[in-house]
């Protein structure tokens, strides 16, 4: 073994020396025994791994989760305050009944990880761990891998048809201290609909994944906020498998962070499907976003869209890495990545490495990355019409990220979304 | 109204002397124009009133009913009545057009002390003063001058300007690219806000702008300098028999 691959799995040893295997039903137990076996094939990831490059992920391996002060929210009220959804609410990742909703909607079936742990058999046996398995190849995810063999909460959602609410999982970190494990499992059935909205910090260091699996015809929206805590960290995991003609709309939104990665994966099994994937973050001093995202063409016809915009200032670090794979056959494949950073001062760095791979001749795929300052003759000109230069700077940085913005489908949403970025360019002017 | 007083602009990066020697004055209540050949100084002129970065002023002054400009931040100016209708109006993606002008009038009205307008109100006014300019309501919806024609972004210039009813308006170029019907419009928007208590300054290449916009004082500008002023029938000289003629008077 390498030396490389040596430090690898040392850190992996210690990492599990640390955690307990959880207990369980059948079907889960065998999940997470392969996820286990998965992880320890890979290690955890080391600052020389090529997927690693623009990211240290030492803190995230570490046995301890970093201590990260919580923030004092005042009497701000939480994004999505106003929306009729469906609560879930996990306060440091333990699951918290007095503040969430019932679970029961009609047109799904909503289950804790933690109750339907205890059973043998399950429907989520088909896709928890399954796609996010699927995902580890060309790339290993190891964080991925050891959340499934982890984790011993999270949300299943079975949709039948179309419920008339979102669900909504809301995080809250309260200890410093805090290191969280969720993972969520989504099963859209043929033809179903459901929105899920996710918001706020969930704890010290949070590692979550969810795996949604799209059915033919099936929609899925996904809106997210991940909080404005400063100091917590996150590695989160979204592993997508979508069917024919099937929909998967994703935007989230980050507005400080010490360290964020947002890894997402989205295989097109199915003809004529459409991925769109969209982030908006926000960041200063030692904000460090990573957004890593893979998306598989394996079907004919399918359109892909990823749409990443970062506004960095004060230190801050940017870091993108996007690819499209598009496999042999997979014909007529319409592939669009943008990755855009607008950085505020000259003391931010963005980084970014689009790639695009192609084995079918007949597509069309597009991809750009482009790191740019304020326009000096839009400022000018929003200027001279009165407009004071704060004011003038909010609104450019609301226009540079709106591109990602127009993926939010639905407008209330945006505009809550578009709420949150107001508030946070006001504060950021507060100092 | 606008007071320069010889005026002197260098480049900011460069050795570059651009105006030297600007004297101007434009009552309240009158039009002047000023002409002059490409790259003699009159969009840096109205850039320099306006406070756009990059240019130095060396020497002179310049004052809005009394009140030194050079001293104000660009959207003070603004505030304080001056407008610039750009030459080369710019697009700036993402930012609708309505949020536009809402933000840039109720700004100026708030550093004014004055109440700002409420979203109905700012609506029936700017609706209505779209249609003096035959904008449609779908382009007021669009971002701020993103694909529009080039008659199109001037006509949303003069929108701007009838929506912030500035004091002090320099208008650079803006009839070139509009069709007759659209010169018409515009400067039927100009002669709609002429009023005792408010000025215009009109740069212009062409006679025909001034046929319809009737100046009190036009100007000659080369290298820098005004080199000649004088009524209305200037303009028609200019037309007839260039500068050269001009730029050989006054070597
Ligand atoms: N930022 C700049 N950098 C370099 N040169 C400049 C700059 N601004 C102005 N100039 C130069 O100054 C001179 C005057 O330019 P200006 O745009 O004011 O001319 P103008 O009279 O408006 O011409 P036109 O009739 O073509 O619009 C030109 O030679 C121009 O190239
Ligand atoms: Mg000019």
């Amino acid at each position: 073994m390498s030396a490389l691959k040596q430090r690898k799995m040392d850190a992996l040893d210690a990492r599990l020396a640390g955690l307990t295997a959880p207990e369980g039903g059948v079907w889960i137990t065998e999940a997470r025994a392969a996820a286990r076996k998965r992880l320890e094939a890979m290690g955890l990831p080391g600052p020389r791994d090529e997927y690693w490059r623009f990211t240290r992920p030492d803190t995230l391996n570490a046995v301890e989760a970093p201590v990260a002060a919580v923030l004092d929210h005042g009497d701000e009220t939480p994004v999505f305050g106003e929306v009729d959804r469906l609560k879930i609410v996990f306060v440091d990742g333990v699951f918290v009944a007095e503040e969430s909703d019932d679970l029961t909607l009609e047109g799904v079936e909503v289950e804790r990880l933690a109750v339907a742990a205890s059973a043998d058999i399950h429907w989520a046996k088909d896709i928890y761990g399954e796609i996010e398995a699927l995902g580890q190849t060309p790339v290993d995810r190891p964080h991925a891998a050891l959340n499934t063999a982890f984790a011993t909460d999270g949300v299943l959602i079975r949709v039948n048809g179309k419920p008339s609410k979102p669900i909504s999982i809301i995080y809250r970190h309260e200890s410093e201290t805090s290191d969280a494990y969720l993972h969520h499992v989504v099963k859209l059935e043929e033809g179903a609909e459901l929105t899920l909205l996710e918001n706020g910090p969930a704890a010290a260091r949070f590692n979550k994944v969810v795996e949604v699996d799209i059915a033919d015809r099936a929609r899925f929206h996904h809106v997210r906020a991940q909080g404005r805590d400063h100091e917590r960290r996150a590695v989160t995991g979204l592993f997508v498998r979508q069917g024919a003609e099937s929909l998967f709309k994703s935007f989230t939104l980050t507005a400080n962070g010490r360290l964020t990665r947002n890894e997402a994966y989205i295989e097109m099994q199915g003809d004529n499907a459409s991925a769109h994937i969209a982030g908006a973050a926000l960041g200063h001093g030692d904000f460090h976003h990573d957004d890593t995202v893979f998306i598989k063409h394996d079907a004919e016809n399918c359109e892909s869209r990823q749409v990443f915009k970062k506004v960095l200032q004060k230190g801050a670090t940017g870091a993108f890495q996007g690819k499209i794979l598009v496999e042999r056959g997979a014909q007529k494949t319409d592939g669009y990545q943008k990755s855009q950073s607008l950085l505020l001062d000259d003391d931010a760095v963005f980084l970014a490495k689009p790639e695009l791979e192609i084995y079918a001749d007949d597509v069309a795929c597009s991809h750009g990355s482009t790191s740019g300052a304020i326009d000096e003759d839009m400022m000018f000109y929003l200027r001279a019409r009165g407009i004071d230069k704060e004011t003038a700077m909010d609104l450019l940085v609301l226009a540079f990220v709106a591109e990602a913005m127009l993926e939010i489908e639905d407008e209330g949403y945006a505009e809550e979304i578009t709420g949150r970025l107001e508030a946070w360019l006001h504060r950021r002017r507060q100092g | 109204m606008l007071e320069i007083n010889n005026l002197h602009v260098k480049l900011e990066e460069e050795d570059k002397q651009i105006l030297k020697g600007v004297t101007l004055t434009v009552p309240a209540g009158e039009v002047h124009a000023i002409m002059g050949p490409n790259g003699s100084g009159k969009s840096t002129l109205s850039y320099v009133l306006s406070g756009r970065d990059g240019y130095e002023v060396t020497e002179g002054s310049a004052t809005l009913e009394g009140e030194d400009l050079l001293d104000l931040e660009t959207e003070e100016r603004a505030a304080a009545g001056l407008f610039l209708a750009f030459q080369y109006p710019v697009e700036i993606p993402g930012v609708g057009n309505m949020t536009f002008m809402r933000t840039a009038v109720n700004a100026q009205r708030k550093a004014r002390g004055q109440e700002e307008l409420s979203a109905t109100d700012f609506l029936k006014e700017i609706r209505a003063k779209a249609k003096d300019l035959k904008i449609d309501a779908e382009m007021l919806k669009r971002p701020v001058n993103v694909g529009f024609s080039g008659g199109e972004k001037k006509r949303n210039e003069i929108l701007q300007m009838a929506m912030l009813e500035p004091k002090m308006c320099i208008l650079d170029e803006t009839d070139s690219g509009l069709d007759v019907d659209a010169m018409k419009l515009v400067s039927d928007g100009v002669n709609a806000l002429r009023d005792d208590n408010r000025a215009f300054l009109v740069i212009t290449h062409y006679q025909r702008l001034l046929d319809h916009i009737v100046p009190d004082v036009v100007h000659i500008m080369a290298n820098g300098r005004i080199i000649k002023s004088g009524g209305p029938e200037l303009a028609l000289e200019v037309e007839k028999n260039g500068y050269a003629d001009l730029k050989q008077e006054t070597a």
